[in-house]
């Protein structure tokens, strides 16, 4: 087959304009790794795409305006009430458009999984390890997209103006009204005034259509630009190093694979709206500033800001003429924000105490970074404590328990959940890594028994393959950051010694404990050693069971 | 001497993670034919199985398309536990099960039927060669000695002054976002002698009209006319003046230093609206006469001047002076002698 030097003519046309063969070349066959967390993301990415097609279908009946109406609609139930006309329409599209309500329900559930597969996929990048140099960035940016998808869901669950929606932004209302200073002024700005006023879902609307959306758009667009320019991280693994990248080509494979993975998304997500209801507004009626429904529930991504209003006790301080009210400024203006941007800046934290500063683009394995899976769990834990929080009220009926004492729990819980979820991470982890560490020196279990002339029973072990070592020792071995002499030559003492002996302390608490990969004597050693006879497990009479001459635990 | 004229470190340097110890890299796994690499028959079934998912998606396409025109918009379709809009679900199933379906083949042909060797890209350093770095850094110094931007350094500071108050119109032009607070959150439109009214029939309520342990939720007569002049207004004014009107048998009640005649024979009033966030409280338990915020649980006793028993907020929910007017209805003393709801910085 001889190989065209010209494109046929409709591409020529494209290619004398734009050039696309030099675009393409280099990326047609980009290659990606392949593995199953690496979707995580793009469940993200194939969400948001949804809810762009789906917001924009419900923008065609929506109509963004708090102007009072009476409802007209085949809603017989609430024909007659006076509504705003957001509300109307939201009830047009629900039963009058047909297909109107798949798409809102498809809308709100493309949400709910949107802001959950980021977390998910923040999660992974964590865990592994991916958010090293030089990723720091995509992973603010996508920091910046979780915040912002965060923001955008809350607004959007504002629009329809129902009883649930008005109460949520009644709430966000009497938070930012305790900001010091200006609480009241910010108030007035947002909503045109007092609360409810006429102004916020038309000033919401154009916010959760235009501003956020785009903004997210532009950060999609620098996230994905870095994943390609970066090149996607993989697992260490045999012929996969920090140099290059072993996986299938963007064409055909990925082409089919992330492009079907699309489908499948937009698929379930169009199931789930077809067969699971969500945000019934019809049932909660019209915003009413003196109603409210009991056991409301925000949807998942805000619980744990609600679970932090809920637990932290109530009081505030008077005095000059002023109120400071502690109960909303630390649970709501104070902890959340600290929390977030203490995730936010971790892989600079990291960075300082490990006082690494090489690329990375082998990903470690939760287990071989003990001390961090210990922190992300930390976090984990105090998320889903303060989550918990949020439907303190809900857990209080369902399990019969009393709302105090599980208020009660909760506010020690948050505390001390995660130190304990730390601990327990972080010794899980040293003990995965010394099982792998067993199974790399002395070799797989292979249950055979052995018996010998003498009457000595010895199990045999198998040697694991090249290629199963290699993927366990093909990591970095993790030395503590190393500060150097208190005095150089001279006699002069390093300036800020200080500073540079807690990131030392911190630096050898962080690697403390995790087992280090083996030396080469010391793997050559224990192959050798396997073949000794003090491999040999006696069985006798004190030997309890036959499991324990099986289990190599000597 | 700071660390930057040192020589770079080998560690520095892109990609000096040393992970091929102690075992030497393998490299890659050798390649293991699928069953559809080997068996031509395989890779048919394979192929049949695709076609077969892409092409009832495509019937269900076409299916979502007659169940938009063929089934009425309001007809229920009641199946197991499914129960809802039949124009909605069956759309929803049809259209939801073609792209599942396309999903599916797509990632099925890839999977079997597409070429499964991996294949190996070169990574490059993040960084720029000290050759991409020596002809930047030149073409800029070109560019700042060309403008002059660095020497005539009254043009870059009135040029920084100028852009820097730019911002000042940007906040500014936001000023008619909304009025100024002012007195607005400290005022109700309760005032003396307005009637308290249910605040579902809108009608007054007598004393003789409330048994002991009985909660009404109520609000101030002047309320319902504000709807017809203002929508808005209306739903302001609603959002600070509903109340809770609940009579307790007089001896359970703690009442305050200051409020012994705030109440009509067991008859007290407080505002509906949560200390906390502004939530309308509204779960009443006779037997302790505690009532609760939904939102947040702060919980309030009634017989005791509404102070907080449990919960997030700090404050007691304000209380409205009551007294009887001369044709026996529940009306006001006073308006609020506090300002109502979720606490605020200036609100002392």
């Amino acid at each position: 087959m001889s190989t065209n030097t010209e494109f046929p003519g409709p591409v020529k046309w494209v290619d004398d304009r734009l050039g696309i063969a030099k675009i393409g070349k280099k990326n047609l066959r980009k290659v990606f790794p392949d593995h199953w967390s690496f979707m995580l993301g793009e469940i993200a990415l194939y969400s948001f795409i949804i809810l762009i097609l789906t917001g924009t279908f419900l923008t065609f009946w929506f109509k963004p305006s708090m102007a009072e109406v009476e409802y007209q609609g085949s809603y017989s139930l609430l024909k007659g009430l006076h509504m705003s006309e957001a509300y109307a329409s939201t009830l047009d599209i629900t039963f009058d458009v047909r297909g109107g309500l798949l798409m809102r329900q498809i809308h709100h559930w493309a949400a709910v999984l949107f802001i959950a597969a980021m977390m998910v996929h923040l999660l992974r990048m964590f865990f592994t390890g991916a958010f090293r140099k030089p990723r720091e960035l995509n992973w603010l940016i996508g920091f910046g997209m979780l915040f912002l998808g965060i923001v955008e869901g809350f607004i959007g669950y504002g629009l329809p103006d129902d009883l649930l929606s008005g109460t949520g932004l009644r709430i966000t209302n009497g938070m930012i009204q305790a900001s010091p200073v200006v609480g009241t002024y910010m108030n007035f700005f947002i909503f045109g005034g007092e609360f409810p006023g006429d102004d916020f879902v038309s000033r919401f609307f154009i916010v959760h259509v235009l501003l956020i959306p785009g903004i997210i758009l532009a950060l999609v667009t620098a996230h994905l630009f870095l994943v390609v320019y970066h090149k996607h991280t993989q697992y260490a693994g045999p012929g996969r190093t920090q140099k290059n990248v072993v996986g299938y080509p963007l064409f055909p494979v990925y082409t089919a694979k992330a492009g079907g993975f699309f489908f499948v998304v937009f698929g379930i997500t169009a199931l789930m709206g077809a067969l699971m209801q969500i945000n019934p507004v019809w049932l909660y009626g019209p915003y009413n500033p003196a109603e409210v429904t009991a056991g409301a529930q925000p949807d998942w991504y805000m619980g744990w800001l609600e679970g932090s209003v809920r637990i932290f006790p109530g009081f505030e301080s008077h005095f000059w003429g002023i109120t400071l009210s502690w109960n909303l400024i630390i649970p709501a203006l104070i902890v959340p924000p600290a929390f977030v941007t203490l995730v936010a800046l971790y892989p600079f934290i990291e960075g300082w105490i490990t006082g690494d500063k090489r690329e990375h683009h082998l990903l470690d394995r939760p287990r071989d970074m003990p001390t961090r899976t210990g922190i992300g769990v930390a976090f984990i834990v105090f998320y889903a404590m303060l989550w918990i929080g949020g439907g303190n009220d809900l857990i209080a009926t369902h399990f019969n328990l009393s709302l105090n004492h599980v208020t009660w729990f909760l506010r020690f819980a948050v505390i001390l959940g995660p130190i304990l979820g730390f601990w327990v991470a972080r010794r899980w982890a040293i003990s995965l890594q010394r099982a792998d560490q067993d199974r790399l020196l002395h070799g797989l279990e292979t249950g055979v028994i052995m018996r010998s002339p003498e009457g000595k029973y010895t199990e045999k072990h198998q040697p694991i393959s090249t290629y199963e070592a290699y993927s366990i020792t093909a990591r970095d071995r993790l030395v503590p950051h190393e500060i150097g002499p208190e005095t150089d030559e001279n006699g002069v003492r390093a300036p800020r010694r200080a500073l540079h002996k807690a990131r030392a302390a911190l630096s050898r608490f962080y690697f403390a404990d995790a087992v280090q990969k083996p030396t080469t004597q010391e793997l050559e050693a224990a192959h050798e050693h396997a073949h000794d006879a003090d491999e040999i497990h006696e069985l006798t009479e004190d030997t309890e069971t036959y499991r324990e001459v099986t289990s190599d635990r000597s | 001497m700071s660390d930057k004229n040192l020589p770079v470190k080998p560690e520095d340097e892109h990609g000096a993670v040393e992970v091929a110890e102690p075992i030497p890299d393998p490299g890659l796994e050798p390649h293991e034919p699928r069953i559809t690499d080997i068996d031509p028959k395989a890779a048919d079934r394979v192929e049949r199985q695709v076609s077969g998912m892409f092409g009832l998606a495509t019937l269900l396409v076409v299916g979502s398309c007659v169940a938009y025109f063929a089934i009425p918009r309001d007809s229920i379709l009641e199946f197991g536990p499914l129960s809802g809009n039949a124009n909605n679900m069956v759309i929803g199933l049809c259209i939801g099960l073609a792209l599942f379906l396309i999903g599916a083949g797509a990632i099925q042909w890839a999977k079997k039927l597409m070429v499964d060797e991996e294949i190996s890209e070169e990574r490059h350093p993040a960084h720029s060669s000290p050759q991409q770095i020596a002809e930047i850094t030149e073409a800029f110094k070109e560019g700042t000695v060309e403008s002059g931007f660095g020497r005539r350094k009254m043009i870059r500071n009135s040029l920084i002054g100028a852009l820097g108050v730019l911002g000042l119109p940007a906040v500014i032009l936001l000023r008619d976002l909304g009025p100024l607070p002012g007195r607005a959150l400290y005022n109700t439109i309760w005032a003396k002698g307005i009637r308290v009214v249910n605040d579902v029939t809108d009608r007054p309520i007598k004393p003789s009209d409330l048994i002991v342990g009985q909660l009404v939720n109520a609000a101030p007569a002047n309320l319902a006319p504000l709807q017809e002049e203002s929508a808005v207004e209306y739903q302001n004014a609603k959002a600070k003046a509903a109340v809770i009107v609940v009579r307790i048998k007089p001896s359970e009640i703690r009442t305050k230093p200051g409020r012994e005649n705030w109440g009509v024979d067991g008859i007290l009033c407080y505002s509906k609206i949560c200390t906390h966030v502004g939530c309308p409280i509204s779960l009443y338990e006779q037997t302790t006469h505690h009532v609760l915020c939904p939102c947040h649980q702060s919980t309030f006793d009634l017989a005791d001047s509404a102070k907080v028993v449990f919960g997030p907020a700090a404050r007691p929910l304000p209380q409205l002076p009551l007294a009887v007017d001369s044709e026996g209805y529940l009306v006001a003393q006073s308006g609020f002698t506090e300002p109502v709801g979720p606490s605020f910085f200036e609100r002392g």
